[in-house]
């Protein structure tokens, strides 16, 4: 049987708050524009037309970026928020983990608070009497628990707000991205709490950026993109599928702000220029491109990915002295690398007219983060043709999250009296 | 209108809830105060002296019906100030309280109507607080115990039902148009003014001005303030058919006001 049912909905916002309203309402008595705040570019898709089910007993995870739906659509599902059009059923009892301790009143106690909220939560007295000391034991609360909740840390707070909301003991439990706020010991304790109700088959909708939870807990994931359904089915696939899409908004992203770049330092003065530039040019780089290693330009690579600098060079005549050089730096101006043609034993002979330098570089083996480059062409003894300081970037990303500058090719072993466990796997199969 | 009905009827299913909220607010109002909840009293009590002073003894009462008396024109007062405030503050804290609580209407499956309620009750309790207050003082300011204080819940009935229909209305109204806080605030002052409490009836009347007049039985709050000062000042028989009509006019009102916070009740996670 399918504990939530969500057939064709569709939510829809208006842009501006009641404060644009009331410039409406205002306008409205003075121009009578009264249909103007009808007019379809003032609202907004939160959800459009989606429709799934979540099978009993199953672990439904929903991803996607900011601003896609997640969060109305769990409002929904709550019932806090009516869609604009469709509808939705859900079977059993629901509690959701959306906004923890929202009811909390910061002048009572901790004790007073567990009362009220667990009511507004659908407990009765009787219940929460016997779920009482239980709840402030799985909150950590013990010598708290009689002090005003304003005397709480955030920490503390969201604790105690768990821990009522995981004892309503729910058929259906909502899951909004609540777990960000714990602490490194009670995170663990919560997903075991997550799995604990993944074991006794109850259903739990699961939504968060934290890809690693997702695919550890959900059976199933949905991808929500702008408010529509983008993929449906297995995590890991979904999860997948997601992160590049990511990756290719990051090119995007990427390459919008160089062009900007671009036009915006050619609209700078020489004065800017020199700094960034410098040298007579009797030897000119007229550009310089980063390449994957199919020859396509690029500007986000992964750690394990190759990269190409071209240059396009001209020298105005021959020139027999000369040298061209490469530097790599982070973002806090480390130099990661630094080379250049004579360094490496390659003794120069001639150069004229226009030409092409190749950097090949096979693996990056950078962390994430962005990275300037130098290419300079010069002499033997330094004195600049054409030098040009931190022109080009490059974004390296991925999920890898090791720190420092240098990314190894790597791997882990353990002699067999270690176990160890991937974040990716089900706890289930852990025993 | 069943539906009406029923939704009122699912408030009795949530008195739990109500009843905790209440405490709630009454316990966080005082938390931390060195008198706690001796404020209930002192507040009320400290309101009538000032009341005294400036209108007893400086300005000085001219009406017949306190025979020149300060002190019983202190009494006068308070009848009709103690419950006054009572409308009062609920009515403003209702225009607010759909804001203030909006984690609860955001971020939770709440219902949301008994916040209005909750904010007339709590204001409930400290209105009941006074009371003993103002009943301690009727000897002492020279007067006496009738048989009609009897009739004293009769007239909270109605008030009750009066405030309620009120703060549904305003509550929901706010969340749209925030101008009206502002507005209530003013409209309250001069509903005050323009209500016999500060001042007897019969001053207007013997005016035989007929818009006075009709205004005067327009105004709910004139036959509910007329009810505390029969009851406890005057020792009459409140007004039967007056407050009569008053109460069914409430009932009326409390209908059109949880229809209008029932009909926009959809609106407030979106705009709170």
């Amino acid at each position: 049987m399918a504990a939530i049912t969500v057939q064709n909905v569709t939510r829809i916002y208006q842009k501006y708050s009641s404060r644009h309203r009331f410039k409406t309402f205002k306008s409205a008595l003075i121009k009578r524009d009264f249909f103007k705040s009808l007019k379809p570019d003032e609202l907004v898709t939160a959800l459009k037309e989606v429709s799934f089910k979540v099978e009993e007993g199953t672990a439904f995870g929903v991803i996607g970026e900011n601003g896609s739906g997640k969060s109305t659509l769990l409002k929904i599902v709550t019932g806090i928020v009516k869609p604009t059009s469709g509808t939705i059923t859900v079977n059993g009892k629901v509690s959701a983990l959306i906004e923890l301790g929202a009811g909390f009143h910061p002048e009572i106690t901790g004790r007073e608070n567990v009362y009220i909220n667990g009511i507004m939560l659908g407990l009765s007295k009787r219940e929460i009497n016997e779920k009482f000391d239980e709840i402030v034991r799985f909150a950590e609360l013990e010598e708290f628990i009689e002090a005003p909740v304003k005397t709480y840390s955030s920490g503390m707070y969201m604790r105690l707000g768990f821990s009522i909301a995981i004892n309503v003991n729910p058929d259906v439990l909502l899951v909004d991205e609540v777990l960000s706020v714990g602490d490194a010991s009670f995170v663990p304790k919560c997903l075991d709490r997550i799995n604990d109700f993944r074991r006794r088959k109850k259903t739990i909708l699961f939504v968060s950026h934290d890809l690693a939870s997702v695919r550890k807990i959900c059976d199933k994931v949905i991808w929500l993109k702008e408010g529509v359904i983008q993929t449906i089915g297995e995590p890991n696939r979904v999860v997948d599928a997601y992160l590049q899409d990511v990756a290719d908004k990051q090119e995007e992203d990427f390459e919008k702000r160089i062009r900007q770049q671009e036009t915006v330092q050619e609209d700078k003065y020489d004065e800017n220029r020199r700094e960034n530039r410098w040298g007579k040019r009797e030897i000119e780089i007229k550009k310089s491109v980063t390449k994957n290693l199919d020859g396509i330009e690029k500007h986000v690579f992964s750690p394990r990915d190759g990269m190409i600098i071209e240059m396009e060079v001209e020298a105005y005549s021959e020139i027999k002295d000369f040298a061209f050089g490469i530097g790599i730096f982070n973002s806090q101006g480390i130099c990661c690398y630094g080379t250049n043609t004579i360094l490496e034993e390659l003794e120069p002979a001639f150069i004229s007219g226009k030409g092409q330098v190749t950097f090949k570089i096979d693996r990056l083996n950078l962390v994430n983060g962005t990275y300037y480059l130098d290419v300079a062409v010069h002499k033997r003894d330094g004195y600049p043709f054409d030098y040009h300081r931190n022109l080009y970037s490059f974004l390296v990303s991925s999920h890898e999250k090791g720190t420092g500058i240098f990314l190894p090719d790597h791997s882990w072993k353990f002699s067999s009296n270690i176990r160890v466990k991937r974040t990716g796997e089900k706890l289930d199969l852990e025993r | 209108m069943l539906r009406l009905y029923n939704n009122l009827k699912d408030l009795y299913k949530y008195r739990v809830l109500i009843q905790n909220l209440v405490s709630r607010e009454l316990k966080a109002r005082y938390r931390g105060t060195v008198l706690g909840f001796l404020w209930s009293f002192v507040n009320p009590f400290l309101l009538m002296v000032i009341y005294t002073i400036v209108f007893g003894l400086i300005i000085g009462p001219k009406d017949p019906a306190f025979g020149d008396s300060p002190w019983k024109y202190a009494l006068y007062l308070f009848c009709g100030v103690l419950p006054w405030t009572w409308f009062a503050a609920s009515s403003i804290e209702s225009a607010n309280v759909l804001m203030v609580q909006g984690n609860l209407i955001k971020k939770v499956m709440f219902p949301v109507e008994i916040l209005p309620v909750v904010v007339v009750i709590s204001n409930f309790v400290h209105f009941i607080f006074g009371i003993p207050i103002l009943l301690i003082f009727v000897p002492f300011l020279g007067k006496q115990y009738t048989l009609f204080l009897l009739f004293l819940p009769v007239v909270i009935l109605v008030q009750f039902v009066f405030s309620l229909g009120f703060s549904f209305l305003v509550s929901s109204l706010t969340v749209h148009f925030r101008d009206i806080k502002d507005i209530l605030t003013n409209m309250l002052t001069f509903w005050f003014f323009a209500t016999p409490i500060i001042y007897t009836e019969t001053l207007l009347t013997e005016r035989n001005s007929k818009i006075l007049d009709l205004w005067m039985n327009l105004n709910p709050m004139t036959h509910i303030m007329r009810g505390y000062q029969n009851s406890v000042f005057f020792g009459e028989m409140i007004r039967w058919k007056k407050l009569g009509i008053t109460f069914l006019v409430s009932v009326v009102f409390l209908f059109i006001g949880y229809y209008v916070f029932d009909k926009l009740r959809d609106s407030f996670p979106e705009e709170v």
